[in-house]
């Protein structure tokens, strides 16, 4: 039986539109496009996080049969877009990106440092375990608990005036004094990986010295080209990024990443085709990852459950050379009705890699401090949780003093409350027990700002009446083709087997990379609208056939026909309009942004998680028995893929919640968790019945299809939501992820 | 991986010439873990015989003994009829191992033989005895939540000085352990057997040995005596996740009941030690006893006085303890 179908039996939503091609394996991933002449390419990657490299000994490698180069800064070509090397090297200010294969020096453990180039992949390996690499070690710092000194305001926030990360401050913070009660408690999330079960990867081809093709994992076709095109000094046109399906990312193809480079090098250098897949073991120090952070937040309210103040205070882990910047206490400003609150970021940059943009980026992280604070808050003020959330309910957004464009998070809380049967929960913590296992309940809210770029898109309506929609957006696992789709055929009214989406390639109109949940708010705009130009110009032509679709007012589309009015039974086909004025296409370009509103209206997607989870009493493990989730989103585009949407953020949240940890051995730099048997993500065992719900109501300020996004909040909160329900079930509070056993016994 | 020269022999005994003549060469199986190990680099056989078409997939029961050869697949072994009825306690044990796709590849033997998961041993960066001896043990001041907490020595006077602190990590040996199964081991010399007990090692100061296998010896089979423990067994494994995970700690409880008392009872534990741990005193102290939580509590912190933790692993030894308790429970039924 299927399970979507009960939850929702009216709906109509489309199956994935490149279902059947990923399931079946027809669908081409990036390391599998077959191209003449190709040759494949391994990493050699430092052992040490601080030093220079003295000596790489490659003979014996050389001699394996089939290797072609070891590439590395001894011999690596000159990247045009890259400043002249110096002489000795020195080590790059922060807010530089890294330049692989440029100079001796180390700056973290797992750096490239050489590459194999060989006939098969299985010789580049083996030539890459024989290369030896001599170092000249330097004192590293890793620790983040010992380093924590070191912490300091984002240079992002001293150089840029009206930098959000700056310090916060509204009301006065000091105003906790008159608080009746009052938490003070301290947070930590350890460094945490994206781990896609895709590995990244890349082929690399250059056409003659000045023309580009990447066949590269990445999330954003557009911005690769860019960064691609101005790291070798090309026009853009002459670079083309190809990335049309994806094994999930999460954020860590958000950015051009060294290893992309260096295939790209290696391809310029060789004039062949270069193939370079990332071994899982790379994947934890090549693509980024969610920064371990410490929190700590001082919040209090009055005795009859108004918040008198919230301070909240984030630190994340950096590199030494560039800053990653995240929202880590944001949604301090904006969630709650609290008069007095202030917020202070800060980073610490480390001997590690950048760390970069992991599914609801900051707000996963500070959410779990805030709503685990708001808990504790309750139960100390004996409040209901909910009921809490509720009596702080902010009807505006307290942070910009604007309206909300809409909000319907008391919907979400009163649905899941009645889904998951709040009301019967027993407040005491440690109270309930189920065959021996200890019953929790626990909550979160969840919420993520709005994300809204200028998108293109274009129709083609095709003479047989079908409609090519292209737009150079991506898809890492929503279903995007499926969305747009669906957008595509409800404003042309026509079957979906007759609109094919194109997406993934950077020779499409532009669009912004899958980031920020931004996608269907703007990419799904800008189809709504490239569909209904394109619709308009088929009335018009309509219209010089007949005159009843002159009053184009009462013009109706359905069935891949026009009806006017609309209730006439005979309508006139799309294929013979075009056919009618002898076209073999009608091709449409629109754009659509963001406009007045946005200064207007504060905007953003709400939510909230209800969890279960039973708690083995000796053993300490948790498991998560049930999850509800509601979503105010607006108008929710294709249930079915929403739905998917949301139960991998659930799934991703309890991850985080439960099991992610990046264990590094501060000796060496050095991470040692680098495989799935030591890196844990829930498997099929740990993931359990999810319901999924959504208000669906159409948020009309936002956009025209009054949609915002969904990626994230689908995890924003799940990990506090677990944390609160393992207090529930247990009377233990923990503030550090994940909550293994060991921290419940 | 390093180039390797595959061979493929039509018996057993051609299999165990094939592996005198050349001391290089490794045997391969199911290759669950050994295909991992040559990807890292840390075996590299230059010969690899496979032995998967041998015949020694057989489980049979014959007058009062259960042998199932060494390239039974652990999926299949779970699902036998003899193994379901007569030692429940080893099919759970293999269920709660690995995933079904590995079970589905992973043979008995392989199993017996399969290498600690410490991730310092698989990183070639990183000091690791086991690897390489005389380079140190990583993990004893490094990341070892997952170690061992018993060692050489205990229970007979005190911990001896041990070079590596990596556990054994396979479910079904635990299982066996406690089941006192005998190892079928075929070699130059003939047919020998040893008692999984002393098939394993504990690290001591030559951890780089796992077993006491000799170079070039196969196993062919295992074998377990009909015993009275099916109606009273329980594997229990503790797991930072549902399923696919390493044990934190496992125990494989064996116990005869009659009138309401315990009268014969076996035990071993896994994730503790270098080798499935077998806690010789179980017997001596169930023996004759009503089951009660008080009793197993007594009986799970006696075996956990010579228990021995490193920085991060001091959880284990309550952890343990508890999930003897457990074990217990669930065995005698008592809740």
């Amino acid at each position: 039986m299927n399970r979507q179908s009960l939850e929702n039996p009216s709906d109509t939503s489309l199956s994935r539109v490149d279902g059947a091609a990923k399931v079946t394996g027809t669908a081409i991933y990036s390391a599998e496009y077959a191209v003449p002449g190709i040759v494949h390419a391994v990493l050699v990657t430092s052992t040490i996080a601080k030093g220079s490299i003295t000596a790489i000994e490659s003979h014996e490698a050389e001699t394996v049969p089939g290797v072609l180069a070891v590439i590395s800064h001894l011999n690596a070509i000159t990247v045009p877009g890259w400043p002249p090397k110096k002489q000795p090297a020195e080590r790059v200010p922060p807010g530089t990106a890294f330049r692989v294969f440029y100079d001796s020096l180390i700056y973290f453990d797992g750096q490239p440092v050489a590459m194999i180039v060989a006939g098969t992949h299985e010789q580049a390996a083996h030539a890459a375990s024989l290369v030896r690499v001599t170092y000249r070690q330097e004192a590293h710092q890793t620790h983040f608990e010992k380093n924590m000194g070191k912490s300091g305001i984002p240079l992002n926030a001293q150089r840029a005036q009206n930098s959000p990360f700056q310090d916060y401050e509204r009301g006065d913070a000091s105003a906790l004094h008159n608080a009746d009660v009052r938490i003070d408690a301290e947070y930590t999330i350890p460094t945490q990986h994206h781990q896609p079960l895709e590995p990244h990867a890349i082929i690399a081809v250059w056409e003659g010295d000045d023309k580009l093709t990447v066949y590269d994992k990445n999330q954003g076709v557009k911005s690769a080209q860019g960064q691609l095109a101005q790291a070798f000094k090309l026009p853009r046109e002459n670079v083309e990024v190809v990335s049309k399906y994806i094994g999930g990312a999460f954020g860590s193809g958000i950015r051009v990443w060294p290893h992309t480079l260096a295939a790209v090098i290696a391809a310029k250098q060789l004039k062949r085709p270069v193939k370079l897949v990332l071994g899982r073991e790379q994947m934890f120090t090549s693509v980024g990852y969610r920064p371990y952070t410490k929190q700590k937040i001082s919040i209090g309210a009055v005795k009859d459950g108004r918040l008198a103040g919230i301070v909240h205070e984030g630190t994340g882990q950096t590199s030494m050379y560039e800053e990653h910047l995240e929202r880590t206490v944001f949604a301090s400003r904006a969630l709650y009705a609290c008069p007095h609150v202030a917020t202070r970021y800060r980073l610490l940059p480390l001997d590690v890699n950048t760390p970069t943009w992991m599914r609801g980026p900051g707000d996963a992280t500070g959410m779990f401090a805030l709503e685990s604070a708001m808990d504790e808050l309750a139960y100390a003020l004996k409040t209901d949780p909910l009921e809490f959330r509720l009596k702080n309910y902010a009807e505006s957004d307290p942070e910009r003093n604007l309206p909300w464009s809409a909000k319907s998070l008391r919907e979400c809380y009163e649905l899941g409350a009645e889904k998951i049967g709040w009301k019967n929960r027993l407040p005491e913590p440690r109270s309930v027990k189920r065959n021996g296992m200890l019953l929790g309940y626990g909550m979160a809210s969840s919420l993520y700002g709005f994300h809204r770029h200028p998108s293109r898109a274009r129709a083609v309506m095709q003479a047989d009446g079908s409609v090519i929609v292209q737009s150079a957006t991506m898809d890492i696992g929503p279903g995007t083709g499926t969305a747009m789709t669906r957008i595509a055929a409800k404003v042309l009214g026509m079957n979906a087997q007759k609109v094919r989406f194109d997406l993934g390639h950077s020779a499409l109109p532009d669009a912004p990379g899958q980031n920020g949940s931004s996608t269907i708010p703007s990419v799904g705009s800008a189809v709504h609208v490239v569909c209904e130009a394109l619709k308009s110009k088929l009335i018009a032509l309509a219209g010089e056939m007949s005159d009843r679709f002159k009053a184009t007012g009462q013009v109706v589309a359905k069935n891949g026909q026009l009806f006017s009015p609309a209730e006439d039974k005979d309508g006139l086909s799309y294929a013979d309009i075009l056919k009618y004025h002898h076209l073999n296409e009608l091709e449409v370009m629109e754009e659509s942004k963001s406009g007045a509103e946005r200064d207007q209206y504060s905007m953003y997607s709400f939510g909230c998680h209800f969890v279960e989870v039973e708690v083995n009493p000796l053993t300490g493990e948790v498991r998560v028995t049930r999850v509800v989730t509601c979503a105010d989103v607006g108008a929710i585009i294709n249930y079915k893929t929403a739905r998917s949407q949301s139960i991998g953020g659930i799934v991703g949240g309890i991850g985080m919640a439960l099991m992610e940890h990046s264990a590094m051995d501060h000796r060496f730099g050095r991470y040692v968790t680098t495989d799935f048997a030591s890196y844990h993500i829930p498997v099929h065992a740990d993931v359990p019945p999810i319901e999924v719900y959504y208000i669906d109501k159409p948020d009309v300020q936002a956009n025209p299809i009054g949609s915002k996004g969904l990626g994230e909040i689908a995890i924003v909160g799940v990990a506090g939501a677990i944390a609160n329900a393992v207090f529930h079930a247990t009377g233990k509070r923990l503030r550090e992820l994940p909550i293994t056993p060991d921290k419940l016994i | 991986m390093k180039p390797f020269q595959y061979l493929r022999p039509k018996s057993v005994a051609e299999a165990i010439s094939m592996a005198a003549d050349y001391p290089e060469a490794q045997y391969i199986a199911g290759g669950t873990n050994l295909v991992d190990l040559m990807k890292r680099g840390i075996a590299s056989p230059s010969k690899l015989i496979d032995i998967n078409h041998l015949p020694l997939k057989k489980i049979e029961h014959r007058y009062d003994r259960l042998r199932i050869g060494a390239l039974a697949l652990n999926s299949d072994v779970a699902k036998h009829k003899s193994v379901v009825s007569r030692q429940p306690l080893l099919a759970q044990a293999l269920l709660a191992g690995a995933s079904g796709q590995l079970r589905n590849m992973a043979t008995v033997g392989g199993n017996l033989l399969q290498r600690t998961r410490c991730s310092y041993f698989y990183d070639l960066a990183l000091p690791c005895n086991k690897r390489k001896p005389g380079a140190g043990c990583g993990a004893e001041a490094g990341i070892n939540r997952t170690h061992a907490i018993f060692f050489a020595g205990n229970g007979f006077g005190g911990n001896e000085k041990s070079a590596c602190i990596a556990v054994h990590p396979s479910d079904m040996c635990v299982a066996l352990t406690a089941l006192d199964t005998e190892v079928v081991i075929n070699g130059t010399g003939g047919e020998r057997r040893v008692l999984l007990k002393d098939f394993h090692r504990l690290s001591t100061l030559q951890p780089e040995l796992d077993t006491n296998l000799q170079p070039g010896e196969l196993v062919t089979a295992i074998e377990v005596t009909d015993n009275a423990f099916a109606q009273h067994s329980h594997y229990l494994k503790v797991r930072d996740r549902a399923s696919y995970a390493f044990a934190l700690v496992s125990v494989a409880a064996a116990l005869q009941m009659d009138g309401g008392r315990i009268w014969d009872a076996r035990m071993a534990l896994g994730g503790v030690a270098h080798k499935p741990w077998r806690y010789w005193a179980i017997d001596l102290m169930l023996r004759g006893q009503a089951p009660s939580e008080k009793l197993f509590r007594e009986v799970a912190e006696h075996e956990m006085q010579s228990a021995k933790a490193t920085e991060q692993n001091a959880f284990k030894i309550k952890l343990t303890s508890n999930a003897i308790v457990a074990a217990l429970k669930a065995a005698t039924g008592i809740s």
